[in-house]
């Protein structure tokens, strides 16, 4: 049927904002397709202008529908926005159903608006293999503001931190045990927090919890010159959105400064850490095929041990 | 290492349930693959964005409502002013053979109805996408 565009003639077209080479270029960076890698350089040099904000908080905390209000506010605003809704994949098949479209309905239409969605595919930290990939593209392609939803399990999601400029942590009312749900890791990490669904009469609490456990952890925040607010929203009624675009705002003009760059070398490290460990680990997967095999039939017969036998293969691809 | 088959299951017209695609979409799920859902009611337009958004390689659309002659003409006209040429389109749901027949004609590359077992469906599919060839 369709035949296969070189990654190179997509390029052109995503800056010209085309939809479809937008997302083929995107599917390339999820299946790491070797063709892509070039045009894909590419873009990341040319990327940088756009703003990128990370949103978790636990499931059914109300992130998809507070990227579909702040959306929508955004574009009224004039921006053009992007959206990457991560969602886990299924540890038994590997599949996934990707369900945050749901809540973004109204967004669907809009031209100035683009969504993502993809899953984790085994890749831990919340954050997808190609997230920061389609985040470059996206940029290049004209979106102002980039809008990450990653699925918030507990610890795990940290990764987010690195891979955004600013982090959002949304947390709910009448979700467990209040703010239980709110991991100590989980709190230091925000760049601003976000108490959802305050239409709500049980939110007051959440908010009051919220602040006071931030007030415990005054020390740390107060060797940043940004405060970390914690700002009560309605996705339903739009309460709090005017005051946390402003925040958004605020926060990225600290991430332009030299706060930003400490922020911008730690996305950097980050990127080329994971990118190299996943480079190495195909590589080794590559070279070591039938060595390996034979090993393991060596140390089943118990002809050497694990230790020495494991070093021998590393050496084979490092030297 | 091949790539999760990517699916986006749409819902048009005016029906008012959708217990049908959500099995669908666990079906494929553990089958593999990655399923985009997008809920009830949605109209051609909003389903052509998706899955052109999300470069999804088979668009499934559910319909039970009978007005299938008039929406893939509608879906086929907007993916070619997108410049969409790869997007394998299957229908699922309900309708008469003949109607089956006519979008076919119309280039639905497959009609799946809500009878077909789960292990034909996934098969199906992915014959669809190794006849497609790579992307
Ligand atoms: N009352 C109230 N309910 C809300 C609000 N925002 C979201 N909800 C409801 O909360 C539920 C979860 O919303 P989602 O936006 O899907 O939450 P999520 O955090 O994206 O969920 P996952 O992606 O599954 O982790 C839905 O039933 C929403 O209707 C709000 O502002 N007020
Ligand atoms: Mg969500």
């Amino acid at each position: 049927m369709g035949e296969y565009v070189p990654s190179q003639d997509l390029l052109p077209r995503i800056d010209r904002g085309e939809t479809v080479a937008i997302g083929r270029l995107i599917t390339r960076a999820e299946g790491d397709v070797p063709e892509a890698r070039d045009a894909l350089a590419n873009v990341y040099k040319r990327s940088g202008k756009a703003h990128v904000i990370g949103i978790t908080g636990v499931p059914g905390s109300g992130k998809s529908t507070l990227v579909a209000a702040m959306t929508a506010k955004l574009v009224a605003s004039g921006k053009r926005v992007g959206v990457i809704a991560v969602d886990p994949s299924s540890p038994y098949s590997g599949g996934s159903i990707l369900g945050d479209r749901i809540r973004m309905t109204e967004l669907a239409n809009n031209p100035n608006v683009y969504i993502r969605s993809m899953a984790t595919h085994g890749e831990m930290g919340g954050v997808a293999r190609s997230t920061l990939a389609t985040a470059d593209i996206l940029d290049v392609a004209g979106f102002d503001v980039i809008i990450i939803e990653t699925v918030g399990v507990g610890q795990d999601e940290v990764e987010i931190v690195k891979a955004s400029h600013t982090t959002v942590v949304v947390s709910a009312p009448g979700l467990g045990d209040d703010i239980q749900a709110i991991k100590a890791g989980v709190l230091e990490i925000a760049d601003m927090h976000l108490v959802s669904k305050c239409d709500r009469p049980d939110a007051n609490k959440t908010l009051t919890d919220l602040k006071q456990m931030l007030t415990l952890n005054a020390a740390k925040i107060a060797q940043s010159a940004w405060r970390t607010p914690v700002i009560g929203v309605s996705s339903l009624t739009g309460m709090g959105l005017d005051e946390f675009i402003a925040a958004l705002e605020g926060h990225r003009k600290i991430s332009v400064s030299s706060e930003g760059d400490k922020r911008r070398l730690e996305i950097a490290a980050f990127r080329l850490e994971k990118t190299a460990k996943r480079m190495l680990l195909e590589e080794f997967d590559k070279a070591t095929g039938s060595a390996r095999a034979e090993l393991a039939h060596r140390l089943s017969r118990k002809e050497g041990d694990p230790y020495s036998f494991a070093l021998d293969l590393v050496r084979s691809v490092t030297q | 290492m091949s790539q999760p088959i990517r699916v986006l299951l749409a819902k048009v017209g005016l029906d008012g349930h959708d217990r049908g695609v959500k099995i669908v979409a666990r079906t494929l799920r553990d089958a593999g693959m990655d399923v985009i859902y997008t809920g009830l009611h949605r109209t051609p337009d909003e389903v052509v964005n998706a899955a052109v958004q999300e470069d999804v390689d088979i668009l499934g659309v559910s319909l039970l409502s009978g007005v299938q002659l008039t929406v893939f003409p509608k879906i086929f006209k907007l993916l070619e002013e997108k410049g969409s040429k790869d997007l394998i389109i299957v229908a699922g749901g309900v309708m008469p053979d003949e109607d089956a027949e006519a979008i076919k004609k119309m280039g639905v590359a497959e009609v799946l109805l809500q009878d077909t077992p789960p292990a034909q469906l996934v098969a199906n599919l992915k014959r669809l996408v190794s006849e497609r060839g790579p992307r």
